[in-house]
């Protein structure tokens, strides 16, 4: 059972990254224009390189 | 929900819709400066492509720093310092997209995206540790024992008590608040559960005991959560349109200076400023005409179809709309003192007198809070004096408001009015009030306004025989040359004939009487009656005359019959709604023989002509009286009143600002159809409803005595939630 001691730490850790990674996005603004983000990855504008 | 209406009943008392809409302008002139971004909208904006060439076509431009379009609100910022929308219109218009302005200070996005992404945290927060909880109670369900289950209940506790506290704000907030009113709304028992929860679980943890609900606490906030932000998500869509919707309407007056025109905003107009109406334009305050002639369109103000002729020394009201010749005006009232102010006073009163509605969601918590805590408290006390043991009877209670907590209840509602809003947007149908999808179920008797709402407000020439073919390549060469809206139906309706246009010389409007020009030598004239010598007879039909010159013998000038065009679908709705057995009636402020005329052609028997905007509200308050639940479907100024009057309004989206804003739906289209369908939905989604209820209750009823047996278990709370939550989330789902 020794294994608990690693693997409960590590489950609260994986969980709380997801949770920071969300937060992150949420803060960025990601959650503002669905339906534009869907479609702008269908556009090669800026596929060479990123947008100044 | 109760959070909700909480507010809405606050928002409703504190302020009348149509005061909101009318000082519009002032609203701007505060708010303008600091921003300068301009916002366009984008109606036709729709895929990838149209993305990038907007974008393209805009950062080309030197004045344009930046410009990001939004695909799902359908609208582009722009951020071109000293550049105006009128600048950048044309941009986009010169790559084949539709533009309008759309006013950034009656865009308040901001506050209310705050709102969201503060919802939204607090689910994935809730979201995050339930999983985890999960995991350590899958471990506990399954037989851990001892040092280990204490060891996960430990855990479990520090996750889920930050999480409670932070996630369950919005419920304990709305709680204290429905205390404080000396109420017991949906939300009390939510907070009573969840605090009960969390601290027998901690005792019960510090005890080592066998049972601990920190997972049914943390689960009870994550699904309610979803209820709450799906009333949100509801709200915010509907707002974000109207808004829109008032923000087209940029309200600027042009003030006539020693140095020509310059622009004002409206609320900056004051008596005695002389101001320009241009042909096209809304007269934008109470004044008098001081130069120009014209014809003036008063349908949105009175219901009258016929253009009314203007001259020197005529009065105006705000919100009529000139046809034809360019008018100078002085200002006699203006704002606050205008005639459209005072009819927004009339409105407030009918806006007060209708109270607060309770919705269904509001009436079960009720009838549900009272007794879920009279369950537990009982349970309480028979465990207690059978046991004479504190720690047991407090479990039981525990568990009885877990298990009793209402999270189908919480998404019932939400659930059913987010798939119903979400059909009837699609159909182009915009719901602004959040009971009213509930009023428009209730509905016994509709009552429509005539001119602009079953009518287009736009005539339509009634026949092309009384032109001789010969007549006809004129009539169109005089008839392009004016705006005036019967020359341009009468341009529509000879190009549909496959007419083409005669050469004419001379071809001069006459502002307030018609068009004139020279063909052949002859003088030919197409305009009012009066003009042309004739007499213009039978009021029931809009009439243009068309004179070929007396000296060809042609004799008298030819009547040319006008009538309103028919709404699409408005036919199919009258009758839709007449089969469905209840009550139709038009109201109109037109002619008595126009009205009639409508009537019969629409099959309603119950119709009233020359009714002023008072009649109509007192028409509407009587219905209320004899106990009938009327639906009021009107755009014009003088329905702003019935509108709030009745139990449940709606608009076309070519009302007047103040019109909107006094109904509860907008109707997008022009088609009238989604009126009768929005009723027929409006049945099923109450329904829907009330299934949802009974599906609750069934699981409640299954689950109650379970629990106050005392046989309750963690793992049976968690199952009897989320098995309920999601049954309820199905059936409402099967609405879209």
């Amino acid at each position: 059972m020794e294994i608990l001691g690693l693997l409960i730490p590590v489950s609260l850790g994986l969980g709380g990254l997801g949770l920071v990674a969300f937060i992150w996005s949420l803060r960025g603004r990601q959650y503002e224009d669905p339906k534009g983000d869907a479609a702008r990855i269908l556009s090669s504008e800026w596929d060479d390189r990123p947008k100044p | 929900m109760t959070d909700a209406t909480l507010h809405d009943h606050d928002a409703r008392l504190s302020a009348c819709p149509a005061c909101d809409a009318a000082p519009l302008a002032q609203r701007i002139a505060g708010a303008q400066g600091g921003q300068g971004d301009v916002v366009l909208s984008l109606p036709t904006i729709h895929c990838a492509v149209c993305i990038t060439d907007v974008e393209r076509e805009l950062n080309r431009h030197p004045g344009v720093r930046e410009a990001r379009v939004n695909l799902t609100l359908r609208r582009v910022t722009v951020d071109a310092p000293g550049m105006s929308a009128e600048e950048l219109i044309p941009l986009v218009e010169s790559i084949g997209y539709e533009a309008h302005e759309l006013d950034p200070a009656a865009l308040s996005a901001s506050a209310a995206d705050r709102q969201g992404r503060d919802i939204l945290m607090r689910i994935g927060v809730a979201g995050f540790a339930m999983m985890n909880i999960m995991i350590l109670s899958v471990a506990v369900w399954s037989g851990a024992e001892d040092a280990t289950r204490d060891m996960f209940h430990w855990i479990s506790g520090a996750i889920a008590l930050p999480t409670v506290a932070f996630a369950g704000q919005p419920f304990f907030a709305s709680a204290w608040r429905a205390l404080r009113h000396g109420r017991l709304g949906m939300d009390v028992p939510i907070s009573l559960a969840l605090i009960l929860a969390s601290a027998i679980s901690v005792y019960e943890t510090v005890q080592s005991g066998h049972h601990a609900y920190f997972d049914a606490a943390v689960m009870l906030c994550f699904f309610l959560l979803i209820g709450r932000y799906l009333d949100y998500r509801t709200r915010a869509v509907a707002r974000s349109a109207a808004e829109e919707l008032t923000a087209l309407e940029v309200p600027r007056a042009f003030r006539v200076t020693a140095q020509g025109d310059e622009p004002v905003p409206v609320a900056e107009l004051a008596p005695g400023d002389l101001i320009r109406i241009r042909p096209g334009a809304r007269v934008p305050a109470d004044g008098e005409i001081t130069e120009g002639r014209s014809e003036i369109d008063r349908s949105l103000l009175t219901g009258e179809s016929i253009p009314v002729a203007a001259a020197p020394g005529l009065s105006l009201s705000a919100g009529e709309v000139n046809l034809t010749g360019p008018l100078v005006m002085r200002v006699t009232a203006a704002g606050r003192d205008s005639s459209l102010a005072r009819l927004t006073a009339l409105v407030a009163a009918a806006e007060s007198a209708r109270g607060h509605y309770t919705g269904l969601a509001d009436r079960a918590s009720r009838l549900y809070s009272p007794l879920v805590h009279l369950l537990a408290f009982c349970s309480f006390l028979g465990w207690y004096f059978a046991t004479r043991d504190l720690r047991l009877a407090l479990n039981v209670a525990a568990a009885v408001l877990i298990i009793t907590c209402p999270c189908a209840l919480g998404l019932a509602v939400p659930a059913v009015v987010t798939a119903a809003s979400g059909r009837l947007f699609r159909r182009g149908m915009l719901i602004k009030d959040g009971s009213a999808l509930e009023r428009l179920a209730e509905v016994d008797a509709v009552v429509f306004d005539k001119t602009g709402t079953l009518t287009m407000g736009v005539p339509q020439l009634v026949s092309l025989d009384p032109i001789p073919a010969a007549a006809r390549p004129v009539a169109l060469a005089l008839a392009q040359g004016s705006s005036h809206p019967l020359s341009q139906a009468l341009t529509q309706a000879l190009r549909d004939a496959g007419t083409e246009a005669a050469a004419l010389a001379d071809l001069r409007e006459v502002p307030g009487h018609g068009i004139s020009g020279t063909w052949q030598g002859r003088e030919v004239r197409l305009g009012r009656a009066d003009w042309l010598g004739a007499d213009h007879g039978d009021a029931r039909l809009s009439a243009s005359w068309l004179s070929l010159g007396q000296e060809a013998g042609q004799g008298a000038p030819i009547r040319l019959e006008f009538s309103d065009r028919l709404r699409p679908g408005a036919e199919a709705c009258v009758a839709q709604i007449l089969g469905s057995g209840r009550r139709v009636m038009l109201l109109s402020g037109d002619a008595a023989p126009v009205v009639q005329d409508l009537a019969q052609r629409l099959g309603i028997a119950e119709w009233r002509a020359g009714v002023t905007p008072v009649e109509k509200a007192d028409t509407l308050r009587e219905m209320r009286r004899q106990g009938l639940h009327p639906l009021m479907v009107g755009d014009g100024l003088n329905d702003t009143a019935a509108l709030t009057e009745a139990h449940v309004s709606i608009s076309p989206a070519s009302a007047l600002d103040a019109a909107r804003t006094a109904s509860d739906m907008v109707l997008m289209g022009s088609d009238l159809a989604p009126v009768a369908e929005a009723l027929v939905l409006a049945r099923q989604a109450r329904a829907r409803i009330k299934e949802n209820f009974s599906i609750s209750l069934i699981y409640n009823i299954v689950a109650v005595p379970i629990a106050i047996a005392g046989f309750a278990t963690p793992l049976m709370a968690a199952l009897a939630m989320s098995l309920s939550s999601i049954s309820v989330t199905l059936n409402a789902l099967r609405l879209r």
